[in-house]
């Protein structure tokens, strides 16, 4: 379908975007990259009196290695760029993989990380990974900015704690062990589709110990999480078929999927636990230099 | 009464002014503005890839991009490429290699196809398999689009990343 009418207001400053975004009271969406906002908009699932439009934003569209080790995106950078920064894939290798599974050419030349994040889609792949690396999150409003963490940025499906009259602006990764393993493991129906799970692991080879360990999921509750229990099942020792189990376990014991055609909720906690499994066999072998079978 | 906007935009070279409503998706503008109707609406919510044209030389949906959003910018849509009496090298492997059949998806493939090739897609099959995922065909198979692209890749040769005539747009984004 066609979308309903709306005033469009081409923004080219952060403080210009917030203004419009708060002159519209509350009646106003921002508008990225699009490829979530205008399918919604086309099956009339919104309404808004306005979209402000922040293509124009050039300081938004950058990825920054920071002298700390990690990263600084900006809010309209492409999925495109991300997939192909040499930044990424030298500092946030497991970033560069997820990237992989986003959408198709077309959409990852349009859409943007804000953008995903903002949208928030339990079944994405950003809001999985700025939960897995422990972002900060930079939210410009009227007031002027405020620092979020990224577990507490996610409040529901396709919902988010931002004000009507904020604006995201920049993902901030603080900087991983290096070197550390990784591992990042999708199911999807289709190449490019929205997936069904996923699961992705980071961690150390301490003293031929697990450490650093982070695991998270998605698709399989409300929003993505990283799962302490299963964490927790990892540090210490090495990483055997034992503790991978326990670690699956605690994940599936952990998440409350969602159940609709593509498969039921028993199906998914079961398909989660097997995505783990083999996330964590991967970043393993990676941090213990054995990556000869992961790749 | 929302009022309409004046955008400029170049399209396969021509540059057009026109004032359009805001909620104009820039597939409809092409298609009803500019009467340029190579470019297809299929499912008009970014899935099946029919009308995929090149923004400032990337491929983009045009059904999930506002025309008043391509104001400036320069459009290459199927018209673009070749003609019927001189097909571009891509529309020939295309017909050479039977790759199509009713042919509503063939404008999206030719210009999802440019824009795979200019990135540098391997000339792999599962590596084109993955890059035309987003581009719908419910009559081919796919087998023969397959084909079709991996001998244009071949034709062109690893310096010919850029070609099929988006000359001024490959450079402008690329």
């Amino acid at each position: 379908m066609k979308p309903p009418p709306f005033t469009y207001v081409a923004a080219t400053s952060v403080a210009e975007a917030v203004a419009a975004l708060a002159a519209h009271d509350g009646e106003a969406k921002v508008i990225a990259g699009g490829q979530s906002l205008v399918p919604m908009l086309n099956f009339r699932l919104l309404a808004p009196a306005a979209l402000v439009d922040i293509n124009g934003i050039r300081e938004l569209d950058f990825v920054d290695a920071t002298a700390d080790g990690g990263l600084r995106i900006g809010a309209l950078t492409r999925h495109y760029t991300l997939l192909t920064s040499p930044d990424v894939a030298e500092r946030f290798p497991v970033l560069g993989e997820a990237m992989r599974h986003v959408a198709h050419l077309a959409i990852r030349n349009r859409g943007t990380i804000g953008g995903s994040l903002s949208h928030a889609d339990p079944a994405a792949e950003l809001p999985m990974m700025v939960t897995l690396l422990d972002a900060t999150l930079t939210v410009a409003g009227p007031g002027g900015e405020r620092q979020l963490a990224a577990a507490d940025f996610f409040d529901g499906a396709l919902t988010t704690v931002l004000a009507e009259d904020e604006l995201l602006t920049t993902i901030t990764l603080p900087p991983l062990p290096q070197p550390h393993g990784w591992g990042f493991h999708e199911f999807a129906q289709r190449a490019g589709d929205f997936a069904l799970a996923a699961a992705a692991v980071v961690l150390t080879a301490d003293d031929g110990a697990a450490a650093n360990v982070r695991l998270a999921v998605m698709g399989v509750d409300e929003n993505p999480s990283r799962i302490a229990a299963a964490e927790a099942a990892l540090v210490g020792q090495p990483v055997s078929d034992d503790t991978i189990a326990a670690a699956a376990a605690a994940v599936r014991e952990a998440v409350d999927p969602p159940e609709d055609l593509h498969g039921s909720a028993t199906y998914r906690r079961h398909l989660v636990g097997g995505l783990v499994e083999r996330a964590i066999r991967d970043a393993w072998a990676r941090a213990t230099g054995n990556a000869g079978g992961a790749a | 009464m929302i009022p309409k906007v004046p955008i400029t935009v170049t399209v396969n070279g021509r540059t057009y002014e026109r004032e359009v409503p805001p909620r104009l998706h820039l597939a409809d503008f092409l298609r009803e503005d500019l009467h340029l109707t190579g470019t297809h609406v299929g499912c008009e919510h970014g899935i099946c890839g029919a009308c995929t044209i090149l923004l400032n030389g990337d491929s983009v949906r045009s059904c999930l991009t506002f025309a008043v959003q391509a104001n400036g910018a320069e459009i290459t849509t199927v018209e673009g490429l070749g003609t019927p009496d001189d097909l571009s090298p891509l529309q020939q492997a295309f017909r050479e290699h039977h790759a199509l059949q009713c042919g509503f998806c063939t404008p999206g493939m030719l210009m999802s196809t440019i824009d795979l090739m200019q990135k540098g897609t391997p000339a792999t099959e599962e590596a084109v398999r993955g890059a035309l995922s987003g581009n719908l065909c419910r009559c081919t198979g796919y087998e023969n689009i397959v084909r079709a692209v991996l001998a244009a890749m071949e034709a062109a040769g690893p310096e010919g990343k850029a070609a099929e005539g988006t000359e001024n747009e490959a450079g402008a984004n690329g």
